[in-house]
C-alpha cells in the first residue's frame, strides 16, 4: 500500500519548546480541559474536576493559596537579599543599610521580604481559623491537621530567625528576650539554649546558625510539607470539605466542575490581587530599622516579635516556668489532637457548627473582651501574688495560683455554656476555643500598643517613646 | 467452602512468639541503627558545642588591683559582660549583667543602689540578690578569683543561685 501523502509542517525550536508548556490551542471542551490539568506539571497539583461549592470565595477566603504565592515572593526576594548580606556583625548590619541607600530597588526587595514575611503569619493563622470554624480538620482529613500545625510552628521559625538578621538593636534584643523563654524548659532549657545560641548569649555564632536555618532548613522543610499538604487535600475525602448551609442534611449529589477554567481564574485572580496590594504596600511602608545591636544596652522596653508578644504578656502575669512553656504547650498539644477528640463530621462545612454554634462564638468573643482586660488590670494593680505571700516559692504564689484561678474560670465558662446555654459537646470545644484564641489576640494587642517603658500600661496615644535608660 | 489454615512461622504452636534466626538478625540490624543514629546525633551535638574566644568573654579576665574598687561601689566590667560589687565589708562579687528573667542587660542605676531591669523592671540589689519578680532568681555570678592583689573572674563559668548567701561573697 502506497503510504498516504501527509506533510508534516515544520517546526522551529521555539514551537517544541511552547508545545512543552502548553497545547498548540487551548481547549475549549471539558474533556481537553481535564486532560490538560493531568498532564501538566503546575496544574496536576489539582485534580481535573472540583466540586462547586468549594469555589465559594465565601468559604475558604483562598487563604492556603494566598499563603502560597506569598512563600512564592519569599523565596525569590530572600534570594536576591542573600546576595548582598554578610551573616556576621557588625557587616550584617551595614550591608542592610547598603541595601536601603546603595543598591537599586534594595529597599522595596526588602520591604517586600518583611511584609511577606509578616502577612504569611496572619494569614497562616486565619486559614487555621477557617479549617477550624467550618470543622474541616475531622477526619478524613485528620493528618493534614496535623502536617498543618507543623508548618505553622515552621513558618514561625522561619519568620524567628528571619527576625534577628538586620541586627540592630530591634533583632537583637526581640531574638534575646525570644529566646530566652527557652531556657524555662524544665532540665533540658538552658543546654537547648545553649546550643541554639551557640553560647551563653545572642551573638556572631547566633546571628550564624539563624542564617544557615532561614535560607535552608526550614524553606526546605516548607517546600516538602507544603507539597504533602496539597497532596493531601485531594487524597482525604477527595478535595476541600464541602460547604453546607445550616439545615442541610447529609449531601446526596455533588455537582462537579472543570478546574479550568473555574478554579484556575480564580486563582490568577487572587494571586494578581496579593502581588499588586504587596507592592504598593511594600513601596509605601519601610520595614523597621534601628541602630545597630548593642548588647550592653537593652532598649526599654524590650519587646519580642509582635507574634510572639501575646506569650510575653503572659509572662507578665506568670512565673515563667508556667507562662511560657506549660501555658502554651497545653494549648499546643490540645490544638494538635483536636481531630481526635472532636471528630464527629455531621456539621463539617458549617461554619460555626450550628445556629447555636454562632450564638456561643459571639459569646465566646464578648467574654474574652470583657473578662481578659479586667484580669490584666486586676493583675497590674490588685493582684500582688509575690507580696502577699513572701516565703512562698514564686512558682506557686505567681505560677499555680494565677493559673488555678485561670483554669477554674474556664471550668465556670464551660458550664455555663453546658448547663445555661444549652451547648452540646462539639459547640462546648468551639466556644472553649473561640474564647481562648481571642484572648491570644486580645494578649497579644496589649503586649504590643498598651506596654511602654518597664512594661508599664500606658494608652497608645500617650506612650513615651523608647529610650535605653 | 474449605477454609484455609495459616500457620505463621514466626509463632509456636501455644502461640509464643519464637525468635527465628532470621528475626534474631533483623533485631540486630535494627539495634545497630539505632547505635549508628546515637553516633551521628552525639557527632551533630559535639559539632555544635559552642567555642570561646581566649582572652575575651568566656575566659577568665584580669580585672585590676583590688584598690581601684573601694568598699560600697558597683563597677562595670564591659568586656567581660559583669559588675564587680565590692560590698562595704570590702567582699567581692561578680555579678553577670544578664537578667535572670528574660535575658536583658541590667543596667546598675547608681542614684538609687540597686539593677533595675528596663525590660521589665525586675529589681536586685548590690549583691544581685532579687528585690522585685518577675524575675525568678538573684542574678548570675562568675566566680571571683584574687592573686596578690589583683581581682580575675572567670568569666567561662556561670553561677546560678536560688538565695544570696555569703559564702558566695569572695575576700581578699
Amino acid at each position: 500500500m502506497k503510504k498516504p501523502d501527509i506533510k508534516i509542517p515544520k517546526r522551529t525550536f521555539i514551537e517544541h519548546l511552547q508545545d512543552s508548556f502548553r497545547p498548540e490551542k487551548l481547549p475549549t471542551d471539558d474533556r481537553g480541559r481535564m486532560r490538560m490539568v493531568l498532564d501538566n506539571l503546575i496544574f496536576h497539583i489539582h485534580p481535573p474536576k472540583i466540586p462547586e461549592r468549594t469555589l465559594r470565595w465565601t468559604y475558604t477566603w483562598g487563604l492556603g493559596g494566598i499563603s502560597a504565592v506569598l512563600f512564592g515572593v519569599l523565596v525569590v526576594t530572600g534570594l536576591l537579599l542573600e546576595m548582598n548580606y554578610t551573616p556576621s556583625p557588625p557587616q550584617a548590619y551595614l550591608d542592610v543599610i547598603d541595601l536601603r541607600t546603595d543598591i537599586w530597588f534594595g529597599d522595596l526587595i526588602r520591604n517586600l521580604h518583611h511584609w511577606s514575611g509578616n502577612f504569611m503569619v496572619v494569614v497562616v493563622t486565619l486559614h487555621l481559623l477557617r479549617v477550624f470554624f467550618t470543622g474541616s480538620y475531622r477526619p478524613p482529613r485528620q493528618f493534614n491537621w496535623i502536617i498543618g500545625m507543623a508548618m505553622l510552628l515552621l513558618v514561625l521559625a522561619a519568620n524567628f530567625t528571619g527576625y534577628l538578621l538586620p541586627w540592630d538593636q530591634l533583632a537583637f534584643w526581640a531574638i534575646t528576650v525570644g529566646t530566652s523563654l527557652i531556657s524555662y524548659i524544665p532540665v533540658a532549657g538552658p543546654f537547648i539554649s545553649r546550643m541554639l545560641l551557640g553560647g551563653p548569649e545572642v551573638g556572631s555564632q547566633t546571628l550564624l546558625s539563624f542564617y544557615s536555618m532561614h535560607i535552608s532548613f526550614i524553606p526546605i522543610a516548607l517546600v516538602m510539607l507544603m507539597s504533602f499538604h496539597s497532596w493531601k487535600i485531594r487524597k482525604d475525602g477527595g478535595g476541600l470539605s464541602i460547604p453546607k448551609g445550616l439545615e442541610e442534611g447529609e449531601m446526596t449529589e455533588v455537582k462537579k466542575v472543570t478546574t479550568i477554567p473555574h478554579l484556575v481564574r480564580r486563582e490568577l485572580v487572587c494571586t494578581v490581587t496579593v502581588l499588586a496590594i504587596l507592592f504598593v504596600w511594600s513601596a509605601l511602608v519601610s520595614a523597621p530599622l534601628e541602630g545597630i545591636a548593642n548588647p550592653d544596652v537593652s532598649p526599654n522596653p524590650a519587646k519580642a516579635p509582635w507574634y510572639f508578644m501575646g506569650l510575653q504578656e503572659l509572662l507578665l502575669h506568670f512565673h515563667p516556668l508556667i507562662g511560657a512553656i506549660i501555658i502554651p504547650g497545653i494549648a499546643l498539644v490540645a490544638l494538635l489532637l483536636l481531630p481526635f477528640y472532636d471528630s464527629d463530621d455531621q456539621s463539617t462545612g458549617i461554619y460555626f457548627r450550628s445556629r447555636k454554634g454562632r450564638y456561643m462564638t459571639i459569646m465566646a468573643v464578648v467574654w474574652a473582651v470583657v473578662l481578659v482586660p479586667l484580669w490584666i488590670i486586676l493583675d497590674e494593680f490588685v493582684f500582688f501574688w509575690t507580696e502577699w505571700l513572701p516565703g512562698w516559692s514564686p512558682l506557686i504564689s505567681n505560677g499555680l495560683i494565677p493559673l488555678g484561678i485561670v483554669l477554674l474560670a474556664l471550668f465556670i465558662l464551660d458550664r455555663v455554656s453546658k448547663h445555661w446555654l444549652d451547648s452540646n459537646y462539639e459547640e462546648r470545644i468551639l466556644t472553649l476555643f473561640s474564647f481562648l484564641f481571642v484572648s491570644l489576640v486580645i494578649l497579644t494587642i496589649i503586649g504590643i500598643f498598651f506596654r511602654g517603658p518597664g512594661m508599664n500600661l500606658y494608652w497608645p496615644w500617650n506612650m513615651p517613646s523608647a529610650h535605653p535608660v | 467452602m474449605v477454609e484455609e489454615t495459616y500457620q505463621d512461622e514466626n509463632i509456636s504452636d501455644d502461640g509464643d512468639k519464637k525468635v527465628t534466626r532470621r528475626n534474631f538478625l533483623g533485631m540486630i540490624w535494627i539495634g545497630l541503627g539505632g547505635i549508628a543514629a546515637l553516633e551521628l546525633g552525639g557527632m551533630v551535638l559535639a559539632y555544635m558545642k559552642p567555642r570561646l574566644a581566649e582572652g575575651d568573654f568566656g575566659s577568665i579576665l584580669t580585672v585590676g588591683p583590688i584598690d581601684d574598687f573601694p568598699p560600697g561601689s558597683v563597677t562595670p566590667v564591659t568586656n567581660g559582660k559583669f559588675y564587680l560589687s565590692r560590698l562595704k565589708d570590702g567582699g567581692f562579687l561578680a555579678i553577670y549583667q544578664k537578667c535572670t528573667h528574660l535575658g536583658c542587660s541590667v543596667p546598675f542605676v547608681q542614684t538609687e543602689g540597686k539593677f533595675i531591669c528596663p525590660c521589665h523592671n525586675s529589681q536586685f540589689d548590690d549583691t544581685g540578690e532579687l528585690l522585685n519578680p518577675p524575675a525568678p532568681r538573684p542574678l548570675d555570678l562568675f566566680p571571683v578569683l584574687i592573686e596578690d592583689g589583683i581581682v580575675k573572674v572567670d568569666t567561662g563559668k556561670i553561677i546560678s543561685r536560688n538565695h544570696f548567701d555569703p559564702s558566695q561573697v569572695v575576700y581578699a
